[in-house]
């Protein structure tokens, strides 16, 4: 290997490179190699279980319950089996409802919030923000008892979305907080120039802060959107007793009941709850850059 | 600018457009925080199983948690457990990913996307994943352990193996603390390096002395927020058990939690049990206490006033 490592080095300059020039050139080469081993190594680790989930999804009945691991036959119709299961479309509806209205309602709520407490100065501001970092880093088991009972027994509203979907109309924590770190890098002379203009506190917040804010208002509803896609304990705390209500995060655990064996079909499911985060990721990562390169609001 | 915040004329409208601006919130943490925070005192001293009244009880609930619930203490130990070794697992894997991905000089991009990939898979869509992978029966992880002449272990259907598989879980969404690390070591001024090379260091040395007390604020970070992520991690725990005892879910399904053998329960899961299937109210909000008082301690931990990490300053 060493040969073939010094050959290039060797052409480029005729004279032959000191001992101490070759070790170190060595050296690199060796790194380079080590290190690039090393990042293949881990691509497998991180790559190979969406590979294998893949192939499974695509195995017929019998073979899933094999050990091969390539399928024999390509079994396409599985995916479309999953869509005739019954309930499937119904859990698509309600995570696109309560993700995508909870997402809008984050947004509304926690905006006003956030560019209080990162542009007005008032007393317990400090205290106010203690108390949200406080929210924010809570188990939702610590209150989930209470909160239950307010929703089922003086709501009525338990086998329903809506006592996921309402909360989120008064400010979320951790996106009021995210926020907030992103309009504090916004120089405060953007709002004091509004100011002297005659912009009353909306208006500046609408007409000069949103604009820059963007990319952190992007931020926020990405966060909020995986959140409730992925959020497995409100449903079943308030969804569970109502199939109806039920969104995919808390459906596809019930897909390996109903088909016990059919590992084939339960990670044909499985692919169907993933494609749609990786694909808003791809889709959303270059908005990120964009909106970063975009406002370009530094200092 | 503080002239025109001084002004006393200005003082009490500036005082109800903070409250306005603020009122989502403050609403939010009312509802949503403040009197369920009260409720949760107030419901682990009665008796309350959600049909009759709620009965005055005393300590009884708390002696019942501590003393005589079998759940409690192995699911203690399990957090315990998550948080040491767990934790210690992450942090010292995503530094080590992080770390590859600055050295990586050739398909930068690719890489980072799939090591940052696995992060964004949902909980359940990857428990399941994992359940499948590690399947003891057919699935390929055993396959080609057993083909290389490997003893292959049970995972999630053995006690000793289910958390070290959890674990494993934990460590393929190492994403997102690959991405802080990472900016956290481009921002290792270069010149440090420099000097320590002409000093003679090590490669060891420049870890030890330049890169460790540059990303120390964000270790401690990544520790914090692992430690109040190990107090809550339920979905992971719950989906694993129940899929390899192979339990069907539904409305009114009873599952023991924590298979096999209490391996893999966790303090929220107790909640869910005492309240959602015992019906027992009073004792699932001593247990919500419990958790409230340790991630509120570790939360502590983040904002300390000086050396904290999340500051409010401005």
């Amino acid at each position: 290997m060493a040969q073939v490592l010094e050959r290039p080095a060797e052409s480029k300059t005729p004279a032959a490179p000191s001992p101490a020039e070759r070790t170190a050139r060595r050296r690199a080469l060796l790194e380079w190699i080590a290190v690039h081993s090393l990042g293949v190594a881990a691509a497998l680790f991180f790559t190979l279980p969406f590979v294998f989930v893949l192939l499974t999804s695509l195995m017929s009945d019998s073979q899933a319950l094999s050990r091969d691991l390539i399928p024999h036959t390509w079994e396409w119709s599985n995916y479309r089996k999953v869509f005739d299961t019954p309930g499937f479309l119904t859990w698509w509806k309600n995570t696109l409802i309560y993700a995508g209205l909870g997402t809008v309602l984050t947004v509304l709520s926690s905006v006003p919030v956030a560019y209080a407490l990162a542009k007005f100065r008032f007393r317990g501001r400090n205290l106010t923000l203690m108390l949200v970092i406080s929210m924010m880093m809570l188990p939702p088991q610590v209150v989930v008892i209470p909160m239950y009972l307010f929703w089922a027994k003086q709501l009525d509203l338990s086998g329903t979305l809506w006592p996921m979907i309402i909360p989120m109309a008064f400010g979320d924590a951790f996106s009021i907080f995210l926020l907030r770190q992103f309009l504090m890098t916004i120089p405060n002379e953007y709002v004091d120039a509004a100011k002297v203009d005659g912009c009353g506190d909306l208006r500046t917040l609408l007409k000069v802060i949103l604009p820059m804010a963007k990319p952190g208002i992007a931020a926020i509803a990405l966060f909020q959107f995986f959140n409730a896609w992925n959020d497995y304990f409100g449903p079943q705390i308030y969804a569970s007793e109502n199939p109806g209500a039920w969104t995919l995060s808390y459906g596809l655990e019930s897909f390996k009941g109903a088909h016990h064996t059919d590992w084939n079909l339960t990670m044909a499911a499985t692919v169907l709850v993933l494609a749609p985060v990786i694909l808003v990721f791809f889709f959303a990562q270059k908005a990120f850059v964009e909106g970063v390169t975009l406002t370009g609001v530094k200092g | 600018m503080a002239a025109t915040y001084t002004l006393k004329a200005k003082h009490r409208r500036s005082r109800l457009r903070t409250l306005a601006f603020l009122s989502p919130w403050l609403i939010g943490f009312t509802v949503f925080f403040a009197y369920p925070m009260i409720s949760t005192v107030y419901f682990s001293f009665m008796h309350y199983d959600g049909f009759r009244p709620p009965t005055w009880s005393g300590t009884k609930n708390w002696k019942y948690v501590f003393e005589s619930y079998p759940f409690f203490w192995p699911a203690l130990r399990n957090t315990l457990w998550l948080v040491v070794i767990m934790v210690t697992l992450r942090v010292l894997f995503g530094l080590g990913i992080g770390m590859l991905i600055t050295k990586i000089k050739t398909g930068t991009g690719v890489f980072r996307t799939l090591f940052y990939l696995p992060y964004l898979a949902p909980p359940v869509a990857a428990t399941m994943a994992f359940a499948f992978l590690l399947n003891p029966g057919t699935g390929p992880v055993n396959s080609m352990l057993e083909s290389i002449g490997i003893p292959a272990p049970g995972w999630f259907n053995d006690p000793n193996w289910s958390k070290p598989a959890l674990t494993m879980l934990a460590l393929w969404g190492v994403g997102d603390l690959m991405v802080i690390f990472m900016a956290a070591l481009l921002d290792v001024p270069r010149e440090q390096y420099e000097a320590a090379e002409l000093d003679g260091a090590t490669p060891w040395q420049r870890f030890r002395y330049v890169t460790l007390p540059n990303i120390s604020p964000i270790i401690m970070f990544a520790v914090v927020t692992g430690v109040i992520g190990a107090m809550q991690y339920y979905t992971q725990p719950l989906v694993a058990g129940k899929v390899a005892s192979g339990v069907i879910q539904g409305a009114g399904t009873s599952f023991q939690p924590g298979y096999p053998e209490y391996s893999t329960l966790t303090l929220p899961q107790l909640v869910y049990n005492l309240g959602f299937q015992r019906f027992d109210y009073g004792s699932a909000c001593v247990v919500a206490l419990v958790l409230f008082a340790l991630s509120m301690a570790f939360t502590a931990l983040l904002m300390r006033r000086r050396g904290g990490l999340i500051q409010a300053g401005d």
